[in-house]
């Protein structure tokens, strides 16, 4: 059974039957009932209509938990109302369940959860597994979640910055176990860009691919960061890459910039580098001042001093350094490397060493332990 | 989203405010002080914030190699040791500030005279995985 097909029915099913009368909580865990079900019976007995399917069973679902509640008459009113199968308006209700599961009045971790379960069809376990949290948890945090937006009106014009904030999130953070995050983060933003014609959706989608085709060099096979400049650049993933491109492409063509666009413009001058030598640094500069001046964001002022020191040498890159705030993560290993590339050793190890204490993950931090190892022992010599 | 280690120690940390010996409160308080920490791991998860909640008895003992073909060395335990931990909980947060923020409640668990024990607690951030993309804006 195809289990991305499956998945990819979950919003259209579920927002049919909000669209029917069915109070949001209430229709997505008959949809994921639903969902379990189909993976038990599809194998052996395949329908011919998988999303009719889907509906149909989590509508009897939905029925039959509501006819368990005291709504009984909620519940006739329902059934007495039930719209003529129609052709469905899948793309809208798509997008507005999009919204409510990015919701402002929700937590960026309860907005992530829920877009995995509501919009993804992912279950609670999966999801669970994927962020290092014990299934009664996620389970809490998901029907908390629903509850939160058990007041949203469906039909609510939503903001597409926030959701375009949980799937980067979605993308960016969680654990490689049983789901692959980044993969599902993908098939969001594309399901997304099918659903809403915007160039920061497609700027997203674009960042997401262009990343994506780096991914199999970014680690070494015993885990340990390989940095961009030692990447194995035959091994990066050039259809990707030339997806990527081409979406970033159209959506610059439209003249409306934003964050994402920017990232995955830098991103694409990285994947356009046939060698490290021959990153055209020159022009991800100016894509850096476009970003600070889009975001204002003191991590964008940080990368930039990285890339002012490749294309005006070292010194130059440690004096934007110095208008950065010093307390950012990343901050001293920054200073390390520009100090490296300007000779100076004793003051990259020292520095290598104290970004290492400040690294926020391990394989990062075992990385600038190395750096700063790597140092010393060449300054013995 | 991040997880941190709330970390109780038996020695080590700062003395509480309300610092008197476990064995001299009443019963009462005992029972008081156990259904807090009940109520506080079981209001996390339905916040869907709790990870884990692990109490450790006090004496450990020391381990270590001792070549080819001998048995590991064991010592200790050692009276003398400086930090002795307890016990922790891990938590799973949106920020830095609501992890301070639980550390502070658990702090207030009630302790001799029904009071609160104003226990001095540790929060450690918990290494993450790397992210994909490292020039996060969100952050």
């Amino acid at each position: 059974m195809n289990e991305a097909l499956l998945r990819s029915l979950t919003p259209s099913v579920l927002a049919i039957l909000v669209r029917r009368g069915a109070d949001f909580a209430a229709a997505e865990d008959a949809v994921q009932d639903a969902l379990v079900e189909a993976v038990r019976v599809w194998p052996a007995d395949p329908p011919r209509d998988p999303k009719g399917w889907l509906i149909t069973v989590a509508w009897n679902r939905f029925l039959d938990a509501t006819r368990a509640d005291a709504a009984r008459r909620r519940r006739e009113d329902l059934v007495d109302d039930e719209p003529a199968p129609g052709p469905a308006r899948a793309l809208d209700d798509t997008l507005q369940l999009y919204f409510l599961c990015a919701h402002p009045s929700l937590t960026p971790s309860s907005a992530v959860a829920l877009t995995l379960r509501a919009v993804g069809g992912l279950t609670t376990r999966q999801i669970a597994q994927a962020y290092l949290v014990p299934e009664a948890t996620m389970a809490q945090r998901i029907s908390r979640a629903k509850r939160t937006v058990s007041g949203v009106r469906f039909d609510q014009p939503g903001d597409v910055a926030t959701v375009l904030r949980v799937l980067y999130l979605v993308f960016n953070e969680g654990y490689s176990g049983d789901v692959d995050l980044a993969a599902e983060a993908i098939r969001l933003t594309r399901q997304l860009a099918a659903a809403i014609d915007h160039p920061e959706v497609a700027g997203l989608l674009a960042l997401m691919l262009l990343h994506h085709a780096r991914r199999a060099t970014r680690t070494a096979p015993d885990g340990s960061l390989v940095p961009l400049a030692e990447q194995d650049r035959g091994r990066w993933d050039i259809k990707s890459i030339a997806e990527g491109v081409e979406i970033l492409q159209a959506a610059l063509a439209r003249d409306r910039l934003g964050e994402f666009q920017a990232q995955a413009a830098i991103a694409a001058l990285h994947a356009d580098a046939l060698t490290a030598e021959e990153t055209d640094w020159v022009q991800i500069v100016e894509w850096y001042d476009e970003l600070a001046r889009l975001t204002d964001s003191p991590v964008v002022r940080l990368n930039r001093a990285v890339a002012v020191g490749e294309a005006d040498g070292p010194r130059a890159g440690l004096a934007a350094l110095a208008a950065v705030d010093d307390s950012l993560p990343r901050h001293a290993a920054v200073a390390a490397y520009l100090h490296e590339r300007d000779g100076d050793l004793a003051t990259a190890a020292r520095l290598y060493a104290e970004a290492a204490q400040k690294a926020p993950n391990l394989a990062e931090r075992d990385h600038l332990t190395r750096q700063a190892a790597r140092l010393n022992a060449r300054r013995r010599r | 989203m991040a997880k941190y280690l709330l970390l109780k120690h038996y020695r080590g940390a700062p003395a509480s405010v309300n610092d008197v010996p476990m064995d001299q409160w009443t019963p009462e308080e005992i029972s008081a002080h156990v259904q807090y920490m009940h109520d506080f791991a079981a209001r996390l998860e339905e916040t869907g914030e709790f990870v884990d909640s692990q109490a450790l008895a006090p004496e450990g003992t020391f381990v270590r190699y001792d070549g080819e073909g001998r048995p590991p060395v064991t010592d200790g335990p050692f009276a003398e040791t400086k930090d002795v931990i307890a016990g922790w909980m891990v938590i799973d947060v949106d920020s830095y500030e609501r992890a301070i923020e639980l550390a502070g409640e658990l702090s207030a668990a009630p302790g001799a005279g029904g009071k609160p024990i104003h226990e001095w607690l540790e929060v450690r951030t918990l290494l993450a995985e790397p992210p994909t993309i490292t020039d996060c804006l969100f952050k």
